[in-house]
């Protein structure tokens, strides 16, 4: 089962090291984590996807709890919240295939952002079944690097009232 | 005023009277402000032992034991007795040296990151960055030592720091702590539920853990027990929530527990479980405490509701509370076919020993001893075959029992015992120990000496690692692998060596008269007992 927690923290140095640390020493399973800073800047949401059974999902967000660190954490599924990753991808392409990958990049809503003769970046923002995706589509092509920010999530709007 | 002296300031504001620890640069301005103070200060022989010496003076005196070392090999040895206090849930606050604030990440002389290598051992840490921080960095580290689910909280202070001039020195008088707020009191509805069930239970039982002791619950609890009369057994770290005699006790579970114990709890159709994290060796099947019976598991920390074992009510909050709580509803308990079925249990199912008669038998030893012992004596018992025994036949009267359940960590009963006699002179404290344990922690016989702690000894003394003996006869059909201790000292000349008064048992010949004497003497002394090295407990 995955679940996404958005954890509030402290904004201060080792913390980071102190919620990723609580992880590894419960043998939890990080899928992706992406952290940065709030409206307050004393405060940074984490995103963690995480994925185990129901009484490992349970004992993640108690443990987050007792991190004295830890301000809140909410925890909700993919379908209750709108998440989004951020990736960028560099591939190597040639006269034969820029079409193809322009294609793909249509079909995708994906955005080329830089170019030179022999390589250009290309930028998705989705979610991450989507971001996966593209990977898989551009496989055929030589993809040089690839940058993604891991997983971010807001609970729905409709789920708050 | 410097850094070092608010420090000091900060522990005479929480009352602190011991500090236990081994100085080193880094942590010296510290050593020197507190001459000018009347907190005493314990010069343990290593830092491992100062955490155990606080952790004995917090179980015993329920205040938080303060422990404070130097920088890099100071701090790194302290992590275990931190790590052991961490288990144990006791409250303790460690004050490490650092060095200079701006060579920290240099890899200088005696640098250890030492909040990081302790995070996963501590409640909380700090690392001190700035010295008008000192005072609301030291009121909450005793708040939440002591507070809700207690354990060992890091302060690392930068030698800078220490000697950094500051104006004013103001206590702050309450913490605030947004992410902390532990649940004290229980919820209504859940009382309303277990009392509901209890009266609804044809074999209810209680099962009490170390928290209940933690939470100075043990009284509240007994009245609630005898009021209703709902049997008891305990786990390792609650021996002691019942005296031993108490005709609703029914021993210690697990699997070192009694066969009585393991039954009366299998057999239940209501558990409570409270203040027990439910591990492996009180509990080696989780699924058998909730089949066929309502679980109820109350903890101060939610975290070990549900983590070991799904509960049918969980209810969180401190038990003292909520034993308050349940105390003042109204019930009606009908269960007596039950308790005689236990009773008889008791009677029937207790453990044959066929002691060797050439050597002391520990099980009748420690029975002897512990009726000898005062009512409110103190026992400790270390790690190893010593610790099961002393588990299955020490008789707690209105006493404490002290081990370490949940660590496990050996050489912890002479330190812990010193810290227990120091936070009450007047009673009775023993530690027993394996000769394995005793020689982690024999260079505290100094420390007994130098500061005049009279804590009485007994080594129970096979030559051997006898637990590790005992799991490789029955695992590794006896083939005995580094678990000789032959080359261990004398322990007489070892005595004599430290000026301490010394007793020999080699059989239960005058056994009585020997406990009485070494219980008399108002020094310190050392007994060895001679048992049996094929000994199984």
């Amino acid at each position: 089962m995955k679940k996404i927690y958005s954890v509030l923290v402290e904004n201060r140095s080792g913390v980071l090291c102190k919620v990723s640390g609580l992880f590894s020493r419960r043998s939890f399973n990080i899928d992706s984590l992406a952290v940065g800073e709030t409206d307050d800047p004393a405060v940074s949401c984490m995103t963690i996807v995480s994925s185990g059974d129901e009484r490992t999902i349970e004992q993640i967000e108690k443990q987050l709890n007792k991190k004295l660190d830890v301000i809140k954490v909410k925890t909700f599924d993919e379908i209750a919240s709108i998440s989004r990753e951020l990736m960028l991808i560099k591939v190597k392409y040639n006269r034969n295939n820029r079409r193809d990958i322009m294609e793909t990049c249509e079909i995708m809503k994906a955005e080329i952002v830089d170019m030179s003769k022999h390589y250009m970046i290309i930028q998705i923002c989705d979610v991450p079944e989507k971001t996966n995706l593209l990977i898989t589509m551009l496989q055929s092509v030589s993809v040089v690097e690839v940058a993604r920010t891991g997983t971010l999530a807001l609970q729905k709007c409709k789920d708050m009232e | 005023m410097i850094g070092a002296d608010a420090i000091v300031k900060c522990l005479e504001e929480e009352g602190v009277e011991y500090v236990f620890g081994y100085p080193g640069v880094a942590i010296c301005p510290f050593y020197n402000s507190i001459l000018d103070s009347d907190i005493k200060t314990i010069l343990i022989r290593t830092e491992q032992n100062a955490a155990h010496a606080a952790s004995g003076l917090a179980r015993v005196s329920g205040k938080v034991g303060v422990c404070a070392v130097t920088s890099g090999p100071g701090a790194t040895n302290v992590i275990t007795g931190i790590a052991t206090a961490f288990a144990d849930s006791i409250p303790l606050v460690c004050i490490t040296g650092q060095v200079n604030s701006e060579l920290i990440g240099s890899d200088v002389f005696q640098e250890a990151d030492i909040t990081g290598a302790v995070e996963s051992f501590v409640k909380y840490s700090y690392l001190v960055k700035d010295a008008k921080e000192i005072p609301r960095i030291f009121k909450e580290a005793f708040y939440i030592a002591n507070s809700g689910r207690k354990g060992p909280v890091l302060i690392d202070v930068p030698i800078d720091i220490q000697r950094a001039k500051i104006k004013e020195f103001h206590y702050p008088e309450t913490v605030n702590l947004r992410t902390y707020k532990p649940t004290i009191k229980g919820h209504a509805v859940q009382i309303k539920k277990v009392i509901g069930e209890l009266s609804k239970a044809k074999r209810p039982i209680i099962c009490a853990g170390g928290g209940v002791l933690l939470s100075d619950a043990q009284h509240i609890l007994r009245s609630f027990v005898e009021e209703h009369r709902i049997p008891v057994v305990s786990t390792m770290m609650g021996i002691g929530v019942m005296p031993t005699h108490h005709p609703m006790y029914y021993g210690m579970v697990g699997n070192n527990g009694k066969p009585y114990a393991n039954r009366a709890m299998n057999e239940s159709d209501l558990l409570i479980m409270v203040g027990a994290r439910v591990a492996d060796r009180a509990i080696s099947q989780p699924d058998l405490i909730t089949e066929n019976k309502v679980l109820v598991h109350i903890d101060v920390d939610p975290a070990e509701i549900g983590k070991n074992v799904g509960a049918s009510i969980p209810l969180v909050g401190d038990a003292k509370h909520i034993f308050e709580d349940l105390l003042e509803e109204k019930m009606v308990c009908e269960h007596e076919e039950w308790i005689t079925t236990l009773d008889q249990y008791r009677e029937t199912m207790g453990k044959k020993r066929n002691p060797n008669p050439d050597y002391v038998d520990p099980a009748e030893f420690i029975r002897f001893l512990s009726e000898q012992m005062q009512d409110d004596a103190v026992y400790v018992a270390d790690v190893g075959q010593n610790q099961i025994w002393s588990c299955s036949y020490h008789i707690v009267k209105d006493g404490r029992f002290l081990t370490t359940g949940g660590m496990g960590t050996m050489g912890y009963s002479i330190p812990a015992a010193m810290g227990a006699k120091l936070a009450c002179p007047d009673r009775q404290v023993v530690a027993v120990c394996g000769d394995g344990s005793f020689q982690m922690s024999m260079m505290e016989l100094a420390t007994m000496r130098q500061f005049h702690v009279p804590v009485k000894i007994i080594v129970l003394k096979n030559t051997y690692l006898g637990m590790v003996r005992e799991f490789q006869h029955y695992n590794y059909q006896d083939n005995y692998s580094v678990v000789d201790l032959s080359g261990s000292p004398d322990l007489e000349k070892l005595a004599m060596a430290y000026d301490m008064k010394f007793m020999r048992l080699l059989t239960m010949d005058g056994v009585e008269e020997a406990i009485h004497s070494f219980l008399a003497e108002d020094e310190s002394v050392l007994m060895e007992c001679v048992i049996d090295p094929m000994d199984l407990v």
